[in-house]
């Protein structure tokens, strides 16, 4: 049987994935990795994570989304209570598989959101979307500042604007989240990385994957060749929503204390910064740039007070740097880099 | 009733403010077609600058919004030349980048040098209040000085694109950069121009945001400039009067909504009515409606 060019890939990705989960695995148990960084596996996992599916969005998809942690925020919050109520229903101790459990319903749950939010904003075009989705980002995390779910025994209370409930509080308005169980391990961490470029992969390589690009790259063309443009830019973006609120879950249950404000703007911001940084389109470059730049302010912490002030600088002059046409062709030259968002840019550049 | 008249007083000073930095973000997207994030950083700097010049130079009011002003104005000229300029051909999200990178970098200098914690903006426009109703309405100077501010900015820019020559180059390079750039505007000086003027409003909108609520931290203008992002943008992006209706609606949305459902969503109703509005009308309220050529 003769593999297609795209599995091949495909294998090489995971293949490459799977090695540096390993030499960052044994470096853990070794002892050579300092403290800090420990601390920071499983954050570099969620964002790899949260930086893939955003890059279905806004590089495959090709809208600008300025809300995507708005979907971790929901993820984290249905992991933490998920997780929560696991125990206290079912007695269910065993940690791995109340992780894996809180991070399934941490991206139903995103994903329900993900297709209520999807209805409305996929109707608009260009910057509007953009601000529509960081409207539904700040409104779910307004919203769930006034949120307070308990535990009392097998049921699970909800109420809104009222920190007056029975049982033992779980979440708490502005307050978050506090006790949480720290159930999460970098090796989950890492099956979520794969599990979601398993997924997107897969979606970029098949024939809705094509037809998403299609969209992307020519609505009205794509439309005249019976592409559904509603339900392929729909499914991108639900798909991103449902591995966002993976990756939320993953992020709240790794502290024990969260607030919705972890999940400002800001984060969605981030997120973006690692895809374009990364290379629109590009998934490899996605996980690279999430991986670096959220280690980089570790990095940096011997300039203390400069360091992101530095990391602002780094990120302006990476931009002037990437888009400065002569250093462009001179790279163009070095590596050909035919890809389609590539194209894409080139096109929008010429227009 | 009298509080009702308070809370919409007070909605419409607010939304002076938004409807003052709104004017600057929808001028550079109508003339330079990118979301300029960092302008919400350059009200703080503003804010910054006047507080300075009150609290260490002594320096009468009037003055120190001049000096910010200037300041402000400068600093957007240069972000606009060296972060800006470069990028002017290039996909939309690397300048987006770049002004969030311009945005980080402002934030972080004004922490290096104020530090982060809270100064207290000096009451420097509080020349007494107006007592209405038996006393039971109190309006303050600020926001008389704010609404006031709010509606000369908008007739002295009205007339500056309507009349003058150099805002209707503005108008004709943000129509057609190509067709300006042949009928001889120079494109670039004229994009500066309405950076430095952009920059200049959220020095005054930096000023009276800060007299109104007089926390100044590095962070203070993020969610101003957000939210008056999303004024231009339900007023219908590129369009003036629209940004400022958009800001004024905002601003009365905000604290009505704080007031009378919860102080905790008030923001959240901000962002749903914009939503709403825009679901029905996709260019915003007074936005042109984009035809596509197939």
């Amino acid at each position: 049987m003769k593999l297609k060019k795209s599995t091949i890939n495909n294998i090489i990705s995971y293949g490459i994935v799977i090695i540096a989960f390993i030499i960052c695995q044994s470096m853990i148990s070794s002892g050579s990795m300092s403290r800090s960084l420990r601390g920071q596996m499983i954050p570099i996992c969620v964002y790899i994570v949260m930086a893939v599916s955003l890059n279905l969005v806004v590089g495959i998809s090709g809208e600008l989304s300025l809300g995507h942690a708005g979907f971790m925020c929901v993820g984290a919050f249905s992991g933490i209570i998920a997780s929560a109520w696991l125990t206290a229903a079912f007695g269910l101790e065993n940690e791995i598989v109340r992780l894996i459990l809180a991070m399934i319903a941490g991206g139903i749950v995103a994903g329900v959101f993900g297709v209520l939010i999807g209805i409305p904003v996929l109707r608009l075009r260009g910057d509007y979307l953009a601000i529509v989705t960081l409207a539904f980002g700040e409104i779910i995390r307004n919203v769930l500042n006034c949120l307070y779910f308990s535990l009392d025994g097998r049921k699970l209370y909800v109420a809104f604007n009222n920190p007056a409930i029975p049982g033992t509080i779980l979440v708490n308005g502005p307050n978050g989240a506090k006790d949480v169980a720290k159930i999460s391990t970098f090796p989950v961490g890492f099956v979520l990385i794969l599990f979601a470029l398993f997924v997107v992969l897969n979606l970029v390589n098949s024939r809705s994957g094509r037809a998403i690009m299609a969209t992307r790259d020519n609505r009205i063309a794509a439309e005249a060749m019976g592409i559904n443009v509603t339900k392929y830019k729909m499914m991108a973006f639900v798909t991103a929503a449902v591995l966002a609120g993976m990756a939320g879950a993953l992020y709240g249950l790794n502290f024990s204390t969260i607030t919705a404000a972890k999940f400002k703007f800001d984060t969605s911001i981030l997120v973006l910064v690692f895809v374009v940084l990364g290379g629109i389109g590009n998934i490899w470059g996605s996980i690279i740039a999430a991986a670096l730049l959220t280690v980089l302010p570790e990095l940096l912490r011997a300039f203390a007070d400069y360091r992101m002030l530095i990391y602002a600088i780094v990120l302006i002059l990476v931009m002037l740097a990437t888009n400065n046409p002569m250093i462009r062709s001179l790279f163009g030259r070095l590596i050909h880099r035919g890809g389609p968002a590539a194209q894409a840019q080139k096109g929008g550049a010429a227009e | 009733m009298v509080s009702f008249l308070r809370f919409l007083i007070n909605g419409i000073s607010l939304g002076s403010v938004y409807a003052i930095i709104a004017l600057g973000y929808t001028m550079v997207y109508g003339i330079a077609k990118m979301l300029n994030f960092a302008h919400g950083d350059v009200i703080m700097v503003g804010a910054y600058i006047a507080f300075c010049a009150i609290s260490y130079l002594s320096l009468p009011p009037v003055l120190a919004v001049l000096c910010a002003m200037a300041v402000c104005t400068a600093l957007g000229v240069i972000i606009e030349g060296l972060a800006y300029r470069p990028l002017r051909q290039s996909a939309s999200l690397a300048v987006l980048i770049t002004a969030i990178g311009v945005s980080y970098f402002l934030q972080n200098t004004a922490l290096l040098i104020w530090s982060s914690n809270p100064k207290i903006f000096p009451s420097a426009f509080s020349f007494g209040t107006i007592k209405l109703f038996d006393g039971n309405l109190v309006i303050s100077s600020e926001t008389i000085l704010t609404i006031i501010a709010n509606i000369v900015i908008m007739i002295a820019l009205t007339l500056f694109t309507g009349r003058t020559k150099m805002g209707k180059a503005m108008r004709a390079v943000s129509e057609d950069k190509g067709a300006a750039e042949l009928m001889g505007i120079n494109v670039n000086r004229t994009i500066s121009l309405t950076f430095a003027i952009g920059s200049a409003l959220a020095a005054i909108a930096g000023v009276l945001l800060c007299s109104a609520y007089p926390t100044l931290q590095p962070t203070t203008g993020s969610m101003p400039g957000i939210k008056a992002f999303t004024a231009a943008v339900f007023g219908g992006i590129g369009s003036i009067p629209g940004a400022m209706i958009g800001g004024l609606l905002l601003g009365v949305i905000e604290i009505l909504g704080k007031a009378y459902i919860s102080t905790e969503l008030g923001d959240a109703l901000v962002f749903a009515v914009l939503i709403v509005v825009l679901l029905f009308k996709p260019a915003g309220l007074l936005g042109k409606p984009v035809r596509e050529k197939v």
